[in-house]
């Protein structure tokens, strides 16, 4: 497995030099420059600015440089906060939108794995068709939507959480909440049909021919084989759902590195985008890494090579 | 034991973890109700919403109005505003102007205290002001120093002694600055954000983390607690600013939410007690909270308006453009787009300016409309080209764009298309001139009709027209020489009206409102003022002790 992992992790830098040099390079060639405003700038001190952030002469020199102050480990300066390097900004975002993440992912795959297992269990009949019309919702609901909504009942007509902010436990629930539906949702559905399938099996026949109980069939024997298709869902989920979410963050105000994402693009705050986006990068690479060493894990059939 | 009690054994373990999340649910929803969101701390007296995150605190930085707020409660420039927007003593308790209206000569106070107890000098001042002016600073809003004799040469590089601006450091207590043009707004500059000093020392020792609330040393009414980015920022009371007995707020709290429902849901639920930006009142919503008593409208100098590209046939010729801006119905604008109480425009400058009348501009009028269009050899719209309107994306934006183009085809039988990009490539677009007409603002640095009328002087960054013409700019200059303020406002009215109606190279459309929403029984010290400037520190509860006010 040592050999399999360290392959992966060498494999992994040109994919990430490639991602660098994509995402630079069309930052970079899209009109407009990060320092325009309505308010017209003098050309000259625009270019005082493109000159201390790096962003004079042409895209291979500035993407040279970049990469040089990369591999010092230089994050760069934000074109947008000014008093901040990027490194400072990610150090206060990240954090936020990796705990909100990791918990909805928690919730997301629990609902997911409990949702869809009592729909298999109860193929075809009622609890099933609820249980999947539940899910269908979940997946058709937008979080713009979902949020909003929940924010009514539970912030305002119920007063039960605060309806945004950040600090206190309590501030995190609707946001999970809302963060982890869409995903449990589109789990329970991938949870039914891979448990189904392995209701069918084989081995699934000889546990219940053995005299156990349909809990401990489920439970014990199906459940760890039906759950394999989730842990390869999971991955890419974790990378997702880790880096923040523009939609939920914005609406809760929770200071998360989700918009930073979209502001990037937006108002072309290079070196910060681009460091979101290698973070995003790397925790996808390190997600579907970690699902692969998982697999043998949970199936003793595979072997990583 | 029976097989069928070992399972029974199992099943229940089997159920074990499940329960146990079970019950940890529940207890987080019971710790929810009991502790009921907990709204606030009750430390904080003032908690409001400013909008987006501030780019920066460093007044040689800033551009943005959240930005502006916060530097204002820590720092104080030489003149200050009160919450009517009139300008009074700051550090300066007093300033003397000389004949020719070219030369003040500010008298600082002498129990002006940085926040580490040093003493706010004249000094303070000259090196913040050069600090700005430096070419290396890069300031982006250095041309609002302009006025000042020299400052233009120096920041464009072309001047290289500092000693040759007129900016002069007579006694510590004492600072003169020799202008370009007799400027009688120039106490009204001097209050302006990029005017407030800062402290050197500190920049020095720092660099641009001077700012940072670990190393902050401020002048104004507050000091820097925390900073949390995209979150809040948390200001405290600063005892050494020299009139802070009547400063009521010993702690402040300043949100960044950029979301205008999520701003609203805050204030709603008590989390803050003001929202200063109209940007953060959700536009569907306008007419219901007009009804309510904590909804605050009033006019401020800002409009909207499209730019014409006089550039490209066939907007190059005058009576397109004039045929364009008597077509649009600025009324219906107002009243089914906007909602919140603007004015409809149809002159450049807004109303308000004390003893500024603006001309009459090009009013309503699609017959007169049609006249034009047929002069310029488009008869009912026969065989004009189709043209597109650029903005940036908003709702609003495009609703607007949707309108006009409704007004433009009605009226003029002419088929215009809507383009929208994104904010930096749309601002890219019109710095290249590369639209043909375009959505646009302008917001009013000062009271003062220049602040407006010298966008469109020839070869301005702000121009963004292609149009210029020499009578416009000779008015334009000679106004701005002219010492005595009835002739000078009589220039830039002749100017206004060459560009409203001679040149036409935009179309305004309406004046701003801006939007505040507070409950008035309870917080006082604050108004609706021309320049959309509402200091914290003249903010105060009225059920508590009333402070005195200067």
């Amino acid at each position: 497995m040592i050999p399999f992992i360290f392959r992966r992790l060498l494999i992994s830098i040109p994919v990430l030099l490639t991602v660098i040099l994509l995402t630079f390079t069309m930052m970079r060639m899209s009109p407009g420059s990060p320092f325009r405003t309505e308010r017209k700038l003098d050309p000259k001190v625009e270019a005082r600015m493109m000159e201390k952030f790096n962003l004079n002469g042409t895209i291979p020199q500035q993407l040279w440089s970049y990469c040089k102050n990369l591999a010092q480990g230089e994050l760069g300066d934000s074109t947008q906060f000014r008093n901040r390097s990027v490194l400072q900004i990610l150090q206060q975002t990240l954090p936020r939108s990796m705990l909100l993440g990791s918990i909805s992912l928690c919730l997301a795959l629990f609902l997911g794995i409990v949702l869809g297992t009592y729909a298999a269990v109860h193929h075809n009949a009622g609890q099933d068709r609820l249980a999947m019309l539940l899910a269908l919702t979940g997946i058709c609901l937008p979080t713009f939507l979902i949020a909003p909504i929940c924010i009514l009942l539970f912030a305002i007509y119920l007063p039960l959480f605060p309806v945004a902010g950040w600090g206190t436990p309590i501030h995190l629930v609707l946001p999970v909440i809302c963060l982890a539906l869409p995903y449990a949702a589109y789990a329970s559905r991938l949870m039914r049909t891979s448990m189904l399938e392995v209701l069918q099996q084989d081995f699934v026949r000889t546990a219940r021919a053995k005299g156990l109980s349909e809990k401990v069939v489920i439970y014990k024997h199906a459940l760890k084989t039906a759950i394999l298709p989730m842990v390869g869902y999971a991955g890419p989920l974790a990378a997702n759902i880790l880096t923040g979410s523009l939609v939920i963050e914005q609406i809760f105000k929770i200071p998360g590195i989700g918009p930073l994402f979209v502001n990037g693009v937006l108002n072309q705050v290079l070196c910060l985008f681009v460091c979101a986006v290698i973070v995003y990068s790397t925790l996808l690479i390190l997600m579907n890494l970690l699902v692969d060493i998982l697999y043998t894990v949970l199936d003793r059939r595979v072997k990583l090579l | 034991m029976p097989a069928a009690l070992s399972r029974r054994l199992i099943c229940n373990s089997e159920h074990q973890p499940l329960s146990r999340i079970f019950i940890l649910l529940a207890l987080l929803v019971i710790c929810s109700l009991t502790s009921a969101c907990s709204k606030r701390s009750q430390e904080v007296d003032f908690i409001f919403v400013n909008g987006v995150e501030p780019k920066s605190l460093d007044p040689a930085i800033i551009t943005g109005q959240s930005d502006g707020r916060i530097a204002s409660a820590l720092f104080e420039g030489l003149t200050s505003r009160d919450e009517f927007g009139k300008i009074g003593p700051g550090v300066a308790e007093r300033w003397e102007v000389s004949a020719d209206g070219k030369t003040y000569t500010f008298r600082l106070r002498n129990n002006a205290k940085w926040s580490n107890g040093d003493p706010v000098t004249a000094s303070d001042f000259y090196g913040s002001w050069k600090r700005i002016l430096e070419p290396e600073t890069a300031c982006p809003y250095s041309e609002i120093f302009f006025f000042i004799k020299g400052a233009e040469a120096y920041n464009q590089g072309k001047l290289k002694d500092f000693l040759q601006v007129g900016i002069k450091v007579i006694d510590p207590l004492t600072l003169q600055v020799e202008l370009e043009n007799p400027t009688l707004f120039f106490p009204e500059v001097a209050a302006f954000t990029t005017y407030l000093p800062a402290h050197l020392p500190s920049v020095e020792i720092y660099g641009e983390q001077w700012i940072m609330p670990q190393h902050i040393v401020t002048n104004g009414a507050y000091t820097l607690k925390d900073w949390k980015i995209n979150d809040r920022i948390e200001l405290i009371k600063n005892p050494l600013y020299w009139r802070a007995d009547t400063v009521a707020f010993n702690r402040v709290d300043a949100l960044a939410i950029s979301n205008s429902t999520t701003a609203l849901n805050v204030y709603s639920t008590g989390g803050a007690d003001l929202i200063v930006d109209k940007s953060l009142i959700p536009p569907m919503l306008i007419q219901d909270l007009k009804k309510r008593p904590d909804f605050h409208a009033y006019s401020f100098l800002a409009n909207y308006f499209y730019r014409f590209n006089v550039t490209k046939p066939p907007l190059d010729k005058v009576l397109v453009r004039k045929a364009l801006a008597a077509s649009i119905n600025r009324q219906e604008v107002v009243e089914r787009l906007t909602k919140a109480g603007e004015l409809p425009a149809s002159t450049f400058t807004p109303p308000g300016l004390t003893g500024y009348q603006p001309p009459e501009g090009i009013a309503y009028d699609p017959d007169q409309a049609r006249r034009w269009l047929a002069e310029a050899g488009y008869p009912a719209g026969k065989g004009f080209p189709r043209l597109s309107i650029l903005y940036n994306k908003t709702d609003l934006n495009e609703q607007i764009a949707v309108e006009i183009q409704a007004m433009w085809q009605m009226e003029l039988g002419i088929s215009v298309e809507l383009k929208n990009q994104e904010w930096s490539t749309y601002l890219d677009s019109l710095d290249h001139l590369n639209f043909d007409i375009a959505r646009s603002s302008w917001v009013g640095d000062y009271p003062d009709p220049n602040t407006f009328l010298d966008c469109f002087v020839t070869g301005r960054g702000n121009n963004r027209t292609g149009w210029s013409n020499a009578e416009y700019d000779s008015l334009m200059s000679e106004a701005n020489r002219q010492l005595d303020p009835a002739k000078r406002f009589q220039l830039f009215q002749k100017a206004e009206s060459i560009l409203l109606t001679d040149g036409a190279p935009i179309a305004p459309i309406y004046f701003f409102s801006g939007i505040m929403l507070y409950d008035g029984a309870r917080l006082g010290g604050i108004a609706g003022t021309l320049v959309d400037d509402h200091p914290i520190r003249t903010m105060y509860w009225k059920d508590k002790q009333k402070v005195t006010q200067p």
